[in-house]
């Protein structure tokens, strides 16, 4: 490719775009456009182009597209990171229209029991994710992105972010490491993202690295609804420290482990029964819990083997986690079927409640059921049973009458 | 070539040509208004005296065999499509025909498919004038452009048997390849090295035309056993070294969609079919082979599990999920109009309740009754979706002729007719305000599954209230198209379609329904 011409995809990456620009200083803007359903899509097309160009003040210079059925926020991404290479001080961004579809807010405590994996580039897939009902949807700009795509994914996130309907899941971004998680913040905190994954966080210092940089930036943008961080611990220093990172920073709502790379640092395999991570679990677990945040499992990558993701789970649940990671939909709903409560948790929980209900009625300071006595972390453990159940229509709504 | 012809509008509001390629046809006049009167067409009085007495009808070649049943320019020539794309015959056939300094034949196939794009060669040296039957591919592009010298005849598997029935069609030649057969013409699909399970498709060929001529790789002594097709309608028998190529006529496995959306459309039809209580004991159902037909059948397969729920009957394309149903005893028959795997072939040549049929059997407009009626539930495939209901098969949004109609139009009178189809593909809306070409009006459309929601056609109030309290995403057409146009950026561009009919879509009983216009680029 001659030197002065710059791209963004691959000619041949199926629903998606290719992208390519030559610079010039003179001639106005020329766009060539190729498409197999140009019949259909060749205005739009082209206004696609010719409003990006404009938003990012480019005034000359050849933009030539190959179309293989991406979606427009995907092109106007693709356009912007080819621009941004062939000059990197062009500080003008072109952003899709800000959907009110995407304008629904999070809350601390909402149940985070699956969490869908979708790689930053990969937009196709995030069409219809939130179809499948996920609690949260990661687009990760970390570990799915090749290096030579993390600058355009960072665009596609921030556009798919202000395009996309997730039907009521969590949104959230799995950021870089380092550095260049912090470079990603800025792309994506504006726009209304949930909650930022942390990767490979060892220590509370890292963390709050990032949360002062959300900070910042939403005093910089105005945002003012907050933005919650779950941190991965994915070593075994950050094992040691998961105390500390569970409590620096008052948005941490959940801290999950990652057990690939923990695997790795510890210098063994990983297996099925996962006996080399039983402690690093228990210990995010009780760090989790110490810090009242809610403990996070790792994914479960085998996705042909819904009796090994069933299994999986409920070892998490009786460990204590209350939520998994998941890389393909289908393993979302073996993943809720399992973190749902039994009938007698359920009826144990209606007990707790109703005495609950009963002592306040009466003004009693103390819970009892029968002759025993309820301590508050119980009775708040069996309502948020009772909201899992209701969320998973175990139980309906008006279940005391 | 694309023709200007008098349009006129049809009780659809679709502007149709009254003749084509030389016939007078009818518009389409309504669903359920056309029964046309008299005697039906008849093959030519022949006589078992001027037939070898041994019963050997066996000639030393194709060419032979052609040549004795004296074509003429202008002739008919037709043939099943049990081979798919794996058909070793056909090509030949015309390639011999050609050969012969024959002209403007007409080939008149159930199907045809990407292995027969030979025939476009033929089409521009004037060897075949045209087409009628479906263009899959290469040859359905080809017409598309505008190319192909007579219109595309698209018929319904049922519709093809109604236009030999009524005359409008006459085989002058019909070419049956046959897996196995005997030397007095006898043949079945159920066995040999291109087995491909059953003949139906040939079935009205072998009872209608002039001549018939039986093409096999593997020659049994008489009897033949099972006939599927009767040697008593055969004029000549052949034997070629390879018929078919097997791995292209059936798969040796059936994939599966892996598409976590289709899985999603295929659970939720399922589920459909069992909250509005189609799924009940002694109930019967007709799912394709595409992927999502097949993922609906085994949800389909564990809810009756669960329920303890026996089927009737399964029409098939069949394939090893509806044979394992078949052998789990879900079923108590398979009535299999064309087999897609190997599994389907071994069930139909072992067990006595995987059943061969054809389309007079379960589509015929002219039988006295057909199977697909009595169907609770069938579910089909779709290009576009019309808010209306209206579905389209054969072309794309952007006006390209790309597939058949097949069994689906037939299908249509179902009890209750559920189109699985993702509401999008890439950029492309499926659910459109009109649909580019009239395939299967939309009173017969009962259900549009998307991973979006399903849409009941208002009409059949019976399956609103009955699916009111199932929790699935009942939602109305309009929701969901407005939902996806916001999604793709509709409206799209409007294709630029001529006022040239490059091809007519019939309906089941006869009449046009909707003609295919010429797009320029």
């Amino acid at each position: 490719m001659p030197k002065n011409i710059y791209s963004s995809g691959n000619p041949t990456a199926k629903s998606d775009f290719y992208v390519e620009f030559m610079p010039k200083n003179s001639g106005g803007v020329k766009i060539d456009i190729q498409s197999k359903t140009k019949v259909l899509h060749f205005s739009k097309l082209k206004s696609s182009c010719q409003n990006t160009l404009a938003e990012l003040k480019v005034e000359h210079g050849a933009l030539s597209v190959i179309d293989n059925g991406g979606q427009y926020f995907v092109l106007q991404a693709r356009i912007e990171s080819a621009i941004k290479l062939a000059s990197p001080k062009n500080i003008y961004e072109s952003l899709p229209v800000f959907k009110k579809h995407a304008q629904y807010k999070s809350s601390r405590n909402r149940f985070r029991r699956s969490r869908l994996y979708l790689p930053g580039t990969q937009a196709k897939l995030m069409l219809n994710a939130g179809i499948h009902k996920p609690d949260a949807i990661i687009l990760d700009l970390e570990d799915s992105v090749s290096p030579s795509e993390k600058g355009v994914a960072r665009l596609i996130v921030r556009n798919a972010l202000r395009t996309l309907n997730f039907f009521g899941a969590e949104r959230m971004v799995r950021i870089n490491q380092g550095k260049m998680g912090l470079e990603d913040l800025d792309a994506i905190i504006p726009h209304n993202v949930h909650l930022v994954l942390v990767p490979k966080v060892e220590n509370a210092k890292q963390l709050k690295a990032v949360d002062d940089k959300i900070q910042s930036i939403c005093k910089k943008c105005g945002r003012k609804n907050p933005v919650y961080i779950m941190p991965i611990i994915e070593s075994a220093e950050g094992i040691l420290n998961s105390l500390e990172i569970a409590k620096a920073s008052k948005n941490n709502v959940a801290i999950a482990i990652g057990l690939e790379d923990y695997t790795a640092d510890i210098g063994v395999q990983r297996t099925t029964q996962g006996k080399e991570s039983l402690f690093a679990r228990s210990q995010v677990v009780n760090a989790a819990k110490s810090a009242k945040i809610q403990a996070i499992d790792t994914v479960f990558s085998d996705v042909n083997e819904e009796n090994g993701l069933r299994a999986s789970v409920k070892e998490a649940k009786e460990l204590g986690f209350e939520g998994k990671g998941c890389i393909h939909p289908r393993q979302i709903s073996p993943i809720h079927e399992e973190f749902a409560p039994s009938k007698s948790e359920i009826e144990k929980a209606k007990e707790i409640v109703i005495a609950f209900d009963e002592a306040e009625r009466k003004g009693l300071g103390v819970v009892a059921l029968g002759s025993k006595m309820i301590d508050p972390p119980v009775v708040k453990r069996a309502l948020q049973t009772i909201d899992l159940a209701i969320t998973m229509k175990l139980l309906t709504k008006r279940w005391k009458k | 070539m694309g023709q200007k012809l008098k349009l006129t509008k049809n009780k659809a509001g679709r502007m149709v040509p009254s003749m084509v390629n030389g016939v007078k046809s009818v518009p389409f006049k309504g669903v359920g208004k056309h029964s046309p009167s008299g005697v039906k067409a008849t093959p030519p009085i022949s006589s078992c005296q001027n037939y070898p007495e041994s019963g050997n009808k066996v000639v030393s070649s194709l060419k032979e065999a052609l040549e004795k049943c004296n074509i003429k320019n202008g002739m008919t020539i037709s043939n099943h499509h049990h081979f798919r794309n794996g058909d070793l015959v056909m090509n030949k056939v015309f390639d011999i025909l050609a050969k012969a300094g024959k002209k403007n034949l007409r080939w008149f196939p159930s199907a045809s498919f990407p292995c027969h794009e030979p025939m476009i060669k033929h089409m521009e040296n004037g060897v075949i004038g045209h087409v009628e039957g479906s263009l899959n591919g290469p040859l359905g592009k080809y017409a598309s452009d505008g190319k192909m010298d007579g219109l595309a005849v698209l018929r319904s598997h049922g519709g093809r048997w109604q236009a030999v029935q009524d005359g409008e069609v006459h085989i002058d030649v019909a070419i049956i390849a046959a897996p196995t057969a005997d030397p007095f013409g006898n043949c079945t699909g159920d066995r040999g090295p291109s087995a491909c399970g059953l003949l139906g498709f040939g079935l009205v060929d072998s009872l209608y035309a002039d001549k018939v001529i039986v093409v096999t790789d593997s020659l049994v002594d008489f009897p033949c056993i099972p006939w599927q097709i009767q040697g008593n309608n055969v004029d000549y028998v052949v034997v070629l070294d390879k018929v078919g190529d097997p791995e292209k006529i059936v798969s040796g496995t059936t994939r599966l969609t892996k598409s976590p959306d289709r899985l999603y459309i295929a659970e939720l039809t399922a589920k459909f079919v069992q909250a509005v209580g189609i799924m009940k004991e002694g109930f019967s159902f007709q799912a394709g082979a595409g992927g999502t037909a097949l993922a609906f059948a085994i949800y389909l397969k564990e809810m009756m599990i669960e329920a303890g729920i026996k089927a009737r009957f399964i029409r098939g394309g069949s394939t090893k999920y509806l044979v394992e149903m078949l052998e789990e005893g879900l079923t108590d028959y398979i009535l299999d109009g064309q087999t897609f795997d190997l599994e389907g072939v071994r069930s139909m040549r072992e067990n006595v309740g995987h059943v061969n049929t054809s389309p007079f059997t379960s589509y015929n407009w002219h039988g006295k009754g057909n199977f697909a009626s009595m169907l609770d539930a069938v579910v089909l495939g779709a290009t576009e979706v019309d808010v209306n209901f209206n579905a389209n098969v054969v072309t794309h949004s952007d006006g390209q002729m790309l597939h058949g109609i097949g069994g689906w139009q037939n299908c249509l009178s179902s009890k209750c007719t559920i189109l699985p189809i993702p509401s999008f593909r890439n950029r492309i809306p499926i659910i459109v305000d009109e649909v580019t070409t009239l395939v299967g009006p939309g009173e017969l459309i009962d259900v549009i599954v998307t991973e979006r929601g399903i849409a009941i056609n208002p009409k059949r109030e019976d399956l609103i209230k009955a699916s009111k309290r199932s929790g699935l995403p009942i939602r109305k057409i309009e929701e969901i198209k407005e939902e996806v146009d916001d999604l793709v950026g509709a409206p799209l561009d409007k294709p630029n379609f001529t006022d040239e009919v490059i091809g007519v879509v019939k309906w089941v009983d006869g009449t046009v329904l909707d003609s295919i216009f010429k797009v320029t680029h």
